[in-house]
């Protein structure tokens, strides 16, 4: 089975992670119907390097982690606070 | 005919002291434990073992290597089992598959002569015309085509799966396996070393001379057992490669999943058969599979035998036999490979005749071998001679067992030297080692291994990695056209599919010129042995036929499994855990009827199956009228806390949760980008900066990931713990429940001090614990979450503090009830993954005017546009037709408008209620819904507003105090 390593945990297989998709920047602001379904429902799929969204289920911890899904190779574990963006509240 | 020598072999893996019997068709035979059914039946002279797939021609042992396609038994509990492999068992009542009569007296054996009417692609030629003949032809051919009946009433045996890990898996305990294996080892690797016979040793034990692999390998089976570095797992084979360097290894237990680091292919050579007329005769045997039969049980395959060679290891084979007290007849040699060896000397020596450049042209024998033709490889029928045998023994060519390494990514190429292939390339840390490898003699596979273990060690400990030795040999051990057409045909290639030498030939000059093409027009290498002994062959055929090499000719793709597994053992054992509410013991000791919630067992209603509808509406009745109390605790409940508590929340669900004042709760909706919804609950603020919120049974886990993620995605200081299955949940619901709960509660429970909607920390028996003012079932009621292990003692201090108000335990049947008749959706239930807060009616639960929530952009667009909407509809008073059932279709005018999410009997109001979902516009101003229900009939239904009691929700806030403590 895969393995991935993460820091802190170590080595883990890979049916102790929910994938979540890939790191996207936040939506533009009162975007236009188009857009928004746009960003909704497409996704590029071109091969490449992603930064995607992985939870361990056992620790309950979420890493953001660099992906070649051509190589399917596990690049490496990104900081969070790279890829975090600040919420408008009232 | 085949016979038990009467000398025991020094590595036999029969037992003779003992004797164990077993019955083949009906007749009684004696074995030896160790004895596979295979060599147990031709120790008893038994030669005609079964019937081919498709001619039912005779056939019997061929290789003795796990790959006897044509040597399938079933017994009563068990079909297609591998003779040459399976150990036979004392008691054991044996028949042949595939056979009607006797395997060696089958009536459907004339399929033979009429054979020659069904060439290649015949199924997919004939049979077209007359269209409604084609069920007849399907019914016969599946009748006497095939291998055993399975039997449809079979009982699973769940074998879980198990796992192991390891720095370095060795696949083959011959010596290139064990070498690898002792060199990781030293290394201080931990190593798994697999081999699928039962005890270690591969080659070591039968192909060579025991002085020879003594001399070149000394003790080696015992260092590998004596190491404490090495596991051996005997019986086991690695039957596929995946990535993440992972591989199933089935053993008789079940599949061991094993995760190596680094592994050895150490799989050797699978023995190759020449093509001639009647080359599928019982009696003929590959060299290896007469060696192993040989040295491992006992039993020479026959009396008097033809040998036809093209390498040293058919002389060596050949001498094994003479020793062993078989005539050898002849010895005919395809090629010069192995003719100065000391083994073809020593023949010459004991006057058997050598017949150089010669080849097999034919083997005699109706039902088996009575003799074989050999001539001159150039010659004819004229220059041939014929030679009275009962066996013929073949050793014409190799092909590697590299199945596994081409699964891993690495690729073989044709070697023209050996004649064989040979891997060209491979991952550093997957590595061919030994025969596999084209290295031959014993000197070169330790020397290869070393070298292959070295480089994989040094791959995986960082070190610098040695270069590739080549301890390949350098002269042919295969025929390069192993090949003798004859005029009357029945040359076989593939012996699991019943394929000629011209069904490829035909199948080539038809246009599948291609191996993929081939091989799947053709079928050859789909039978149950994969083409183990058909697709070199098969390449050599087609390389001629298109007159290209055997590189440009390729080769069909290796893929898992490389070895049938049994479903049973891939499918493994059932795991879906079972989860018990803190109190489970309570509700089965009330004769709880339990029922599957996700991962819960949870209580439908409370006594007797049989008279449910009416437990569950005097359930309904006691907390409409006095006090129930049921077990909540399969609630998702989730703490939050940090400064920023409030803005994830915020963020997170449609509502203003910011504002919220400590002590107070909120109605909690969450919706994805798409603006459907996913989850609802109750946020409850403890303090500034501390939410204790609920999610929906069974969503628990994904609503406090989805928290944690929008606490990293935010960048937020709030943390989401999950405290589900710590804590518990009783909700006790009714007019009487809070003159219940004040029995033994300290604190003030009066509407001014506790109003609806609040929260408040206290303690129950002892234990802290919160309480929530809810709504759900339309009563004045108390949520009472708590530490699981003070359930109990609450549940019963209410029970009792209850009794004399007639408090009652209700089950979930009866909660659903009491939800519907107040007209509060479920989550997954009146929703579905379309429905968003406008079609359910819930735009109260939506603020627009929060500048962000997850979702906000899709609901901001779809406001005023919802395209569906949740009625509530009611039939009359007294109803005694036909009820709607969940999702039974609404109809107008003829089309679909709409489904039904709820539906129940109300023992308040009297009559049925439910819920659809409709679509707008159609039907929104309708006062009458149409609905299909069971057996197409249509059934008129009242639309009524929602909730259909107590629509100004008086009884959740002020309820009656008749009864004081």
């Amino acid at each position: 089975m895969k393995h991935i390593d993460c820091p802190g945990i170590g080595p883990r297989p890979i049916v102790e992670f929910i994938y979540d998709g890939e790191v996207r920047p936040p939506a533009p602001e009162d975007a236009s119907l188009e857009v928004l379904a746009d960003r909704v429902f497409n996704r590029s799929g071109a091969p490449g390097v992603l930064r995607e969204w992985w939870y361990h289920r056992p620790t309950g911890s979420w890493y953001v982690l660099e992906r070649d899904t051509v190589t399917n190779e596990i690049q490496r574990a990104v900081d969070p606070e790279e890829v975090a963006y600040a919420i408008p509240m009232l | 005919m085949p016979f038990r020598c009467s000398d025991a072999g020094s590595r036999e893996w029969i037992d003779r002291s003992r004797r164990i019997e077993f019955s083949f068709e009906g007749r009684r035979y004696s074995a030896h434990p160790g004895d596979t059914i295979t060599s147990a039946l031709l120790a008893n002279g038994v030669v005609v073992l079964g019937r081919s797939f498709k001619y039912h021609r005779p056939r019997g042992a061929f290789s003795l290597a796990n790959h006897d396609i044509n040597a399938l038994f079933s017994t009563a509990e068990d079909t297609n089992i591998r003779g040459d492999v399976t150990p036979v068992e004392d008691g054991m009542a044996l028949e042949a598959v595939n056979v009607r009569g006797t395997a060696a007296r089958d009536k459907d054996r004339y399929l033979d002569w009429f054979g020659r009417f069904m060439p290649v692609g015949f199924y997919y030629k004939a049979f077209h015309r007359p269209k409604a003949l084609f069920p007849w032809f399907e019914k016969a051919i599946r009748q006497r085509a095939g291998l055993g009946t399975v039997d449809t009433y079979w009982r699973p045996r769940r074998r879980p799966k198990r796992y192991a890990h390891c720095d370095v898996l060795v696949i083959g305990a011959g010596p290139s396996g064990m070498t690898a294996a002792l060199e990781a080892a030293e290394a201080g690797l931990e190593v798994l070393l697999v081999d699928e016979n039962p005890h270690i040793g591969g080659s070591l034990d039968y192909q060579w001379p025991l002085d020879t692999a003594e001399a070149a390998c000394p003790s080696l089976a015992e260092r590998v057992a004596a190491h404490s570095g090495i596991t051996v797992q005997t019986k086991a084979l690695a039957v596929a490669y995946y990535a993440g360097q992972w591989v199933p290894v089935a053993t008789d237990e079940g599949i061991i999943k094993v995760c190596a680091r680094g592994i050895v292919v150490a799989t050797g050579l699978l023995e190759q058969p020449p093509i001639c007329r009647n080359n599928d005769r019982p009696g003929v045997l590959l060299a290896s599979g007469a060696q192993r039969l040989l040295r491992r049980f006992g039993v020479a395959p026959c009396q008097r035998a033809v040998v036809l060679t093209a390498n040293a290891e058919g002389y060596q084979a050949a001498l094994d036999l003479q020793y062993a007290g078989v005539e050898v007849a002849a010895v005919a040699a395809l090629t010069e490979a192995g003719a100065d060896s000391e083994a073809a000397a020593a023949l010459t020596e004991a006057g058997v005749p050598r017949l150089a450049h010669h080849a097999l042209y034919q083997v005699h024998g109706d039902n088996t071998v009575t003799g074989a033709r050999l001539g001159p490889i150039d010659g004819s029928d004229a220059d041939a001679q014929d030679y009275d045998c009962d066996g013929v023994i073949v050793s014409t060519g190799w092909a590697p067992a590299a199945h596994l390494l081409h699964e891993a990514g690495g690729k073989v190429r044709y070697d023209t030297e050996l004649a064989m292939h040979v891997p060209s390339s491979w991952p550093a840390s997957v590595v061919p080692a030994g025969r596999v490898n084209g290295a031959f003699t014993l000197a070169q596979q330790t020397a290869d291994a070393v070298n292959a273990a070295r480089r994989l060690v040094a791959a995986l400990t960082g070190a610098t990695v040695p270069a590739v030795e080549d301890w390949r040999d350098h002269q042919p051990h295969s025929a390069e056209w192993p090949i003798v057409r004859h005029s009357r045909a029945r040359e076989f290639v593939d012996l699991d599919e019943d394929l000629q030498l011209k069904d490829l030939e035909q199948a080539a000059r038809e246009g599948f010129d291609n191996i993929e093409l081939m091989k799947r027009f053709s079928t050859v290498g789909m039978g149950p042995s994969q083409g183990k002994h058909s697709n070199i062959n098969a390449i050599r055929i087609l390389a001629a036929s298109n007159g290209q090499g055997m590189d440009a000719t390729g080769s069909t793709t290796a893929r898992p499994m490389y070895h049938p597994v049994r479903m049973e053992d891939l499918a493994g054992r059932r795991f879906r855990p079972q989860r018990y509410t803190p109190i489970h013991d309570r509700h089965v000791a009330l004769s709880g009827c339990l029922f599957e919630a996700g991962p819960w067992l949870r209580v439908g209603h409370y006594g007797d199956e049989a008279s449910a509808d009416d437990c569950v509406a005097a359930e309904v009745n006691t907390v409409r009228n006095g006090v129930g109390l049921i077990d909540v605790s399969t609630l998702g409940k989730i703490e939050v806390v940090g400064p920023d508590a409030a803005r994830l929340l915020e963020g997170t669900y449609t509502a203003r949760m910011a504002n919220a004042k400590v002590g107070a709760t909120r109605y909690a909706l969450m919706v994805d980008d798409t603006g459907v919804i996913i989850d609802d609950g109750v946020v409850g603020r403890l303090a500034e900066d501390h939410y204790y919120l609920t999610a929906g049974s069974g969503h628990a886990a994904a609503t406090a990931r989805t928290l944690k993620r929008h606490a990293v995605e935010w960048g937020l200081d709030a943390h989401v713990v999950d405290r589900t299955g710590q804590l518990g949940a009783l909700n006790l619901a009714g007019p009487l429940s809070r003159s219940v709960l004040a029995r033994v509660s300290d604190m003030p429970l009066d509407e001014a001090s506790f109003p609806y909607l609040n929260i408040r920390e206290t303690r129950l028996c002892g234990y802290p614990v919160r309480l929530l003012r809810a709504g759900f079932v339309g009563e004045l009621a108390f949520e009472i979450h708590m530490p699981a292990a003070g359930m109990g003692a609450v549940w019963d201090a209410l029970m009792r503090a209850g009794a004399d108000a007639g408090i009652a335990p209700f089950g979930v049947d009866a909660q659903r009830i009491l939800r519907l008749e107040k007209g509060h959706i479920i989550v997954g239930q009146d929703t579905d993954g379309l429905t968003t807060p406008f079609d359910a009616g819930m735009s109260w639960a939506v603020h627009l005017k929060k500048p962000f929530f997850k979702g906000r952009g899709a609901l901001a667009h779809l406001k005023g546009k919802s395209p569906k909407r949740l009625v509530a509809f009611a039939l009359p008073t007294g109803y005694e037709g036909p009820l709607p059932r969940e999702c039974h279709l609404a109809i107008r005018d003829g089309d679909i408008v709409g489904r039904v999410t709820s539906i129940a009997r109300s023992p308040t109001l009297g009559r049925p209620i439910g819920l659809a979902m409709i679509e707008r516009g159609l039907v929104e101003d309708d006062a009458l819904l149409t609905l299909r229900v069971d057996n197409g009939q249509y059934i008129t239904a009242e639309r009524v507003r929602a909730p259909f009691y107590d629509p100004d929700g008086e009884r959740q806030r002020v309820a009656s105090e008749e009864v004081n403590s």
